[in-house]
């Protein structure tokens, strides 16, 4: 027999029963929906999570200070911090792999400006710190290397600091005071939205950072030091090369430890992408109980279907069909119902996907070989719960199943 | 020896009811030539309707031969069995066995779909002249429930035709329909036999046995008797009387 005519054949028995048709694939529809769209709650959450280290730059290496070692104890991540502009020079000067250098001078205080005050946290850096956290500006400009050798009274706002102390003005060319020192506002920046850790990027105040080291924070050190490799598959490179400068700027003898510790976005965005995946798998395997339910419901269905079509098989043994036909036929049938089972419920997901991204905080992002992998899935358990009703029906006599009544 | 188309050697079937042998067919040897119309008798139990499924291919002997046009079938393996059912033997059933909910056409279709061999490229064409031949061609959109007994019973006679089979096997085709239907079922046969078709049919009336050309007579799985109809029913003629004496009635 034609494969057209077996479709046929098919499609036909499946009409004939259209009610029961549609509740037996009722169960692959709801299986494969529940499926893509659980992966896709799982997917949009975990691009989120992307989205937000992104937002910390892509290409962005962190040098951070190692512990302090005093007699014997140590002090925990960042508790003593030896590094200093010479430092950053160094680096400057002397790495090939890197796009970019800053260093960040953290520091936080009290600002009075506009209509009132505000607590946030002021950051000493570099011209080059822009570019390395892939930040532009909204409106006005920002420092030079001249303001910040200069140790210029200038910053650049974020907009929770705008929302904030001029929610009416625009702040470009006004005063304001952090702990009693006056600055001058000459830029904003765009707004960045929330950190991969939850706490806002735009709450912040950027200065030059030998201007925050004098008035603000005081001391000579460095709080760390913000990177940019020229590419992404350079990171390892840069973070090798960055390593030797330090350990040189250092003068660390070899075999002894590194009193820094040099990061990239990975680490933290395996982490977090590592929890949403795990998540993503356990909604998954919820839904695909709810796709092999469904699988079972195709096979009781069948089942009732060849005893019930018992004559039928006889009819169609008599006029020469052979037992792989009847074998083929409710195969067949089975992969059909299933598969066009995952038709709708993929159609029935991208509308629940919709949903959620217009009308809801959820995003959910339908990835195109989820749909594939749910299409698959639903053919193989056609297959695997098709085959053992077909089996039997392919099985029958033709005089037993002709004299079923 | 080529106008033979079926011969049984000592064909016999035995079925296996728990720990007791039934034998249905005891050393049956028949042979009908090309152009047959045979009958066959019995009593139920008999064996008839065994002998009926083993000329179908729809049964195996047990032990013994059966040559169908030359072929020697209890030897075949069972996708050859399909292939000799589709392609040389039609079957008309008592029930009829139409394939419900499916129209007269789609029906007569069903053997030229399983024809490996693919002699027929438009099946729909096929289908409808055979559905003609029986007298239905205003009914081949019609699928079982809204057509008569008699009519079922023809669109089945067109399925069993379709495929230019050697030979229509009918096993008590008029079991289902009043009298007058059934003479009209068997003045189609008789249409069909002039016409160079062979038909075997299985009945136990002895007035619908006239019909045919010879009467095989069957007890207890033998054959005990195998003889030429002398003076053969036209069922023509036999039909106008069946509709005068009906309107007499009323």
């Amino acid at each position: 027999m034609q494969a057209k005519i077996i479709l046929k054949v098919a499609t036909k028995s499946i009409m004939k029963s259209r009610m029961r048709s549609l509740l037996t694939a009722l169960g692959i529809i709801i299986g494969v929906a529940a499926v893509v769209v659980m992966v896709a709650i799982g997917d949009g959450a975990q691009q989120k999570v992307e989205q937000s280290i992104a937002s910390l730059g892509t290409n962005l290496i962190i040098i951070t200070p190692g512990s302090s070692n005093t007699g014997g104890v140590r002090g925990g991540m960042g508790t003593f911090s030896r590094f200093t502009f010479d430092d950053v020079d160094k680096i400057k000067n002397e790495a090939m792999l890197i796009k970019g250098v800053s260093p960040l001078v953290r520091s936080g205080g009290q600002v009075i400006g506009g209509v009132g005050n505000w607590f946030t946290s002021i950051q000493g850096v570099s011209p080059d710190y822009l570019d390395i956290r892939e930040w532009p500006l909204q409106s006005g400009e920002f420092f030079t290397d001249r303001d910040v050798l200069a140790r210029a009274k200038v910053c650049v706002l974020g907009t929770e600091v705008v929302k904030n102390l001029f929610p009416n003005d625009d702040p470009i060319g006004q005063q304001i005071r952090i702990r009693n020192t006056p600055f001058k506002v000459i830029g904003v920046l765009k707004e960045k939205g929330q950190s991969a850790t939850g706490t806002s990027n735009d709450d912040v105040i950027l200065a030059p950072s030998r201007t925050v080291q004098d008035r603000l924070s005081g001391g000579r050190f460095i709080t760390s030091i913000q990177v940019s490799a020229l590419s992404a598959d350079k990171i390892p490179a840069a973070i090798a090369e960055l390593k030797g400068i330090m350990r040189e700027s250092h003068k660390i003898e070899p075999g002894m430890d590194d009193d820094f510790t040099i990061r990239d976005q990975s680490d933290l965005s395996e982490a977090a992408t590592e929890t949403s995946r795990i998540l993503t798998i356990l909604l998954a395997s919820v839904a695909g109980v709810s796709l092999i339910v469904g699988g079972i419901g195709i096979m009781n269905i069948m089942l009732v279907s060849v005893t019930e079509r018992t004559r039928e098989i006889g009819i169609r043994l008599s006029v020469g069909a052979r037992a792989s036909d009847i074998l083929i036929q409710f195969l067949t049938e089975a992969i059909v119902l299933s598969l066009s089972g995952g038709v709708i419920g993929v159609a029935f997901s991208f509308l629940v996907a919709y949903l959620l991204n217009n009308y809801t905080d959820q995003t959910a992002y339908i990835k195109p070989q989820i749909i594939m992998i749910a299409f698959g899935f639903a053919g193989a358990i056609g297959i695997f719960f098709g085959f053992y009703p077909a089996r039997k029906a392919s099985a029958l006599n033709p005089i037993d199943a002709l004299r079923y009544e | 020896m080529e106008n033979i188309l079926i011969k049984t050697i000592d064909l016999t079937k035995t079925y296996n009811v728990g720990e007791i042998d039934v034998h249905a067919l005891k050393s049956v040897n028949i042979t009908i030539e090309k152009g047959e119309f045979v009958a066959i008798m019995g009593a139920s139990g008999s064996g008839k309707s065994t002998l009926m499924n083993l000329l179908g291919c729809l049964d195996m002997p047990t032990t013994g031969d059966y040559f169908l046009d030359g072929i020697n079938t209890s030897k075949l393996p069972q996708n050859e069995y399909a292939h000799i059912r589709n392609q040389k033997i039609g079957f008309v059933f008592q029930g009829f066995n139409l394939l419900p909910r499916t129209t007269a056409l789609e029906n007569v279709e069903l053997p030229l779909m399983y024809d490996r061999l693919e002699k027929v490229k438009n099946h729909q064409k096929q289908a409808s002249q055979a559905l003609e031949r029986v007298g239905l061609g205003d009914r081949m959109h019609h699928i079982p429930s809204q057509l008569s007994g008699g009519q079922q019973q023809r669109v089945a006679l067109a399925r069993a035709l379709v495929n230019q089979p050697s030979i229509i096997l009918a096993d008590e085709p008029t079991g289902n329909l009043d009298s007058v239907t059934s003479v009209e079922v068997f003045n189609l046969f008789q249409k069909l036999n002039d016409e160079g078709i062979t038909i075997v049919m299985v009945t136990h009336e002895r007035d619908f046995a006239a019909f045919a050309k010879r009467i095989i007579e069957m007890r207890d799985g033998r054959v005990i008797r195998d003889s030429k109809i002398k003076d053969r029913l036209n069922a023509e003629e036999e039909l106008k009387k069946v509709i005068a004496e009906a309107e007499i009635k009323e």
